[in-house]
């Protein structure tokens, strides 16, 4: 049966998404949530939280705001914090009983904005989708109104945004300055990264780039409006293994002189043979690691993604599997490529390869998760 | 290494003097934030507690998300699943069928049938009425041999009657069968933690020649059962309470609450009741205070003038553990806590009045995401006092601790002694969720 889960985890949920991609910028997010719900997120979702002083909290939401609407209680508080901690701006992000309810988020949004001086945003979450699709609304709402609209593409320039970072996919292992460092290696401009090591202000200088890099799902809405605002192309895909990363290089180069976007994570022999091994995750960086694969080893990979995506990034032979009883007769045998929280639902004849994914098994397996940014696998 | 970016906040907020602090609600309620202080246990690990049961959640991916990591961590992926609830169940308002076909699918696909089952529906089945008595009528129908009990994760309603941690410490005996009373064991209720076999409570049980039941040591479903033949019930964590006058007064048991109360008048009354309960004496209270004065004296000396902070996590008693330290010389400067209970508030009283300079802290104000968590001087007792001091010399205990009586008092003279002496990695040790469950004694 769809929907049922005997034994696997779940995915980090939109609402997680949101906070996980703004967690860096100043900004204080704030879930309209019932009190202990954002438990998941700080424990499981957000591996800076410890260390970090970063603004994400509760609304707090009792069964009687749910009954009287309490939008105005919701606003109060945000201004409240807003006036004591000074943000550099505000996010709000929805849950269930929100959703049920109807709350109107862009209204509560220009409320608060109206009576703090603050810009803030309203997102449309609602805990039923998974964190790509939280963190890409707040990236491509970020990117709508922090990115500087006066600059224009400097074409040639070799500049290029890294789109879709967030620890959910990428942990807090040093990927996201591997991939600074590839990129430069590469003869390319690492203007800022969306949304790990960089600064609100570099981040508003997007519009500056030649060519952005898309290595998540998340990143790929925002992409499209940089496109769309900009003029600057996308190459979609995470510099993974050595002669993976080189076509990645490669395809910005050639983006940057085209201006036609691309999907390299899409890339499989499609020479018809049956998959040797599967990955299971997210499409961009299982794509990703499909390519690096079959580039190295010449072994056929096909990805097994649970999560939304694009068929733009899809490879020959990948497929879509969210729920337990599809992902079951797909993992019955061969060689797999899962988080360990895939383990139990693995046929008797399975090669099972950890991969750990903060996106699935939240800190347990955190340790572990490697960087693979630009290296021999 | 991240750096906060923005003004300064203002933090006015974070600090008021218990002199000026006000009754039952020091500080202004708002928006949330959460330490990462994660030992008190959650009703996953609660529930687990039922022996050979399985745990079904029915929520939203996002709720969901957290409980299936708690079952994973603790080690109990194998008796706990999940049915996810998504935007075409809420538009369709097929809630019923989901839940009576998701359990259905989940307990069909389990190697061995487990003997109880604990449902958990959310806060999305209360708003949209659901009718879980049909769902599990129909469930009982179709597993005979299964005992289902409902559940909730519906912390929306924490202001609407019982709390979910309450609601969830009554669910875990709702599965209890009457039976023939036998008088001659007693219960202990709602206590995540076991009680240590040395404190006056259990050592009188035993004396009195009865068994002493916790669901914390049951190895199995039926000796889990066995908990309704007790003829006395004694909750000792306020959250229990209400859960243990309700199995009382289904099973008619005798009902006793005794808390752990850091407060010797306290203790000989509930020592005394206890005593009349079980038709025996109460133990010499005067030796015990003597003892009990020894240990704390004995820290203190190696304490010396070290502040010292108390979170409300740690005992549920926070004011009445300033009194008694700082009656017995320490040095305590700061509390943390979110309000102030009734059974606390002889002890704040006293307090305001005696030592008005104590600091109080909330410990969910958004401005105690920006403290500063410099006092790395402080002996902290609990977790969230322990991470806000930014100190590594901290008692690690939750929910009580398994503490009671003077011998509790005792044991938890030793552990600050051994708090001091020994500093720990905050970082690691705080972490954790449902500190004590790891060690297996839920699984």
């Amino acid at each position: 049966m769809k929907q049922t889960s005997r034994i696997i985890s779940t995915y980090a949920a939109d609402i997680s998404g949101v906070p996980s991609a703004l967690f860096e910028l100043g900004g204080m997010t704030v879930m309209h949530d019932a009190s202990g719900c954002n438990s998941t997120y700080n424990t499981h979702d957000e591996p800076r939280w410890y260390d970090h002083d970063s603004m994400v909290f509760l609304s707090g939401m009792t069964e009687m705001d749910a009954i009287m609407g309490g939008d105005d209680k919701l606003i109060h508080d945000v201004c409240a914090a807003a006036n004591e901690l000074h943000p550099r701006f505000i996010a709000i992000a929805g849950t269930p009983i929100p959703m049920m309810i109807g709350t109107d988020f862009d209204a509560v949004a220009r409320v608060i904005e109206e009576r703090t001086g603050i810009p803030c945003l309203g997102l449309k979450t609602n805990s039923m989708h998974s964190y790509l699709s939280g963190a890409g609304m707040a990236f491509t709402a970020y990117a709508k109104r922090f990115v500087d609209r006066t600059l224009s593409r400097q074409a040639g320039s070799g500049r290029v945004n890294v789109l879709g970072l967030t620890p959910l996919d990428f942990s807090v292992n040093g990927s996201n300055e591997s991939i600074r460092q590839l990129l430069q290696r590469g003869g390319l401009t690492p203007l800022s990264s969306w949304a790990m090591g960089s600064s609100p202000d570099e981040l508003a200088r997007s519009g500056l780039a030649d060519v952005n890099l898309v290595v998540s799902y998340a990143g790929l809405s925002a992409a499209k409006y940089l496109k769309r605002t900009f003029g600057a192309p996308y190459v979609v895909g995470v510099p993974i293994g050595k002669e993976f990363s080189g076509v990645l290089i490669n395809a910005l180069h050639k983006a940057s002189k085209t201006g036609e976007c691309s999907a390299p994570c899409a890339l499989r022999r499609a020479d018809g043979a049956a998959p040797q091994i599967s990955i299971v995750g997210e499409s961009v960086y299982s794509g990703s690691l499909a390519a690096a694969i079959e580039a190295q080893t010449g072994l056929s990979c096909r990805v097994i993604c649970p999560l939304e995506t694009e068929k733009a990034l899809m490879g020959f032979g990948d497929c879509l599997a969210s729920d337990e009883d599809e992902l079951i007769p797909l993992l019955y045998s061969g060689i797999v490529v899962a988080d360990p929280l895939y383990k139990p639902i693995c046929g008797g004849l399975t090669r099972f390869y950890e991969l750990p994914s903060e996106a699935f098994s939240g800190r347990i397996y955190r340790k572990s998760i490697p960087n693979l940014i630009g290296k021999r696998l | 290494m991240l750096k906060r970016l923005g003004e300064k906040p203002d933090l006015t907020q974070t600090t008021v003097s218990v002199g000026e602090a006000s009754y039952p609600a020091p500080f202004e309620t708002g928006l949330e934030y959460a330490a990462p202080a994660r030992g008190v246990w959650n009703i996953v690990h609660t529930g687990m507690l039922v022996p050979e049961s399985h745990e079904i959640f029915i929520c939203a991916a996002g709720c969901l998300r957290g409980v299936v990591l708690t079952a994973a961590e603790m080690g109990a992926a194998e008796r706990f699943s999940t049915v996810a609830i998504r935007e075409n169940n809420v538009l369709d308002g097929d809630m019923e069928e989901l839940m009576i076909e998701g359990v259905t699918d989940i307990l069909n696909k389990l190697q061995r049938t487990p003997r109880a089952v604990l449902v958990y529906t959310s806060c999305i089945h209360h708003f949209m009425s659901c009718d879980v008595t049909r769902c599990y009528a129909e469930l009982r129908r179709r597993f005979p041999n299964v005992d289902f009990t409902d559940c909730y994760m519906d912390p929306i309603m924490r202001k609407s009657g019982l709390t979910p941690d309450q609601t969830m410490r009554s669910r875990l005996y709702s599965l209890l069968k009457p039976a023939p009373v036998d008088g001659m064991s007693v219960n202990i209720i709602g206590s995540d933690l076991q009680t240590y076999p040395d404190c006056e409570l259990v050592q009188m049980v035993q004396q009195s020649g009865r068994t002493l039941r916790e669901i914390t040591a049951c190895k199995s479903y039926d000796e889990y059962q066995l908990m309704a033949t007790s003829y006395l019930n004694i909750a000792m964590y306020p959250a229990a309470k209400a859960g243990c006058e309700a199995l009382c007064e289904r099973l008619a048991h005798r009902c006793l609450y005794l808390p752990f109360i850091p407060d010797y008048d306290d203790i000989d009354r509930e020592l005394e009741l206890l005593a009349a309960a079980l038709e025996t004496n109460p133990p010499d209270a005067s030796a015990l205070r003597a003892l009990a004065d020894e240990s704390l004296f004995k820290a203190r000396a190696i304490v010396g003038d070290a502040p010292v902070a108390i979170d409300y996590t740690a005992l549920s008693h926070p004011m009445e553990l300033a009194r008694l330290l700082i009656n017995h010389g320490f040095n305590v400067t700061d509390l943390f806590l979110d309000s102030i209970s009734t059974a606390d508030r002889d002890a704040f009283l006293w307090l305001k009045r005696n030592y008005p300079s104590l600091r109080l802290h909330p410990t969910i104000h958004p401005e105690m995401r920006v403290y500063p968590r410099d006092e790395r001087n402080t002996l902290a007792i609990g977790q969230k006092a322990a991470y806000f001091c930014g100190t590594c010399r901290f008692v690690n205990i939750v929910e009580d601790g398994g503490l009671h009586g003077y011998m509790g008092i005792i044991r938890l003279a030793e552990l600050i002694t051994d708090a001091f002496e020994n500093p720990k990695d905050a970082k690691i040790e705080i972490q954790p969720k449902g500190l004590g469950c790891a060690g297996g004694c839920c699984l």
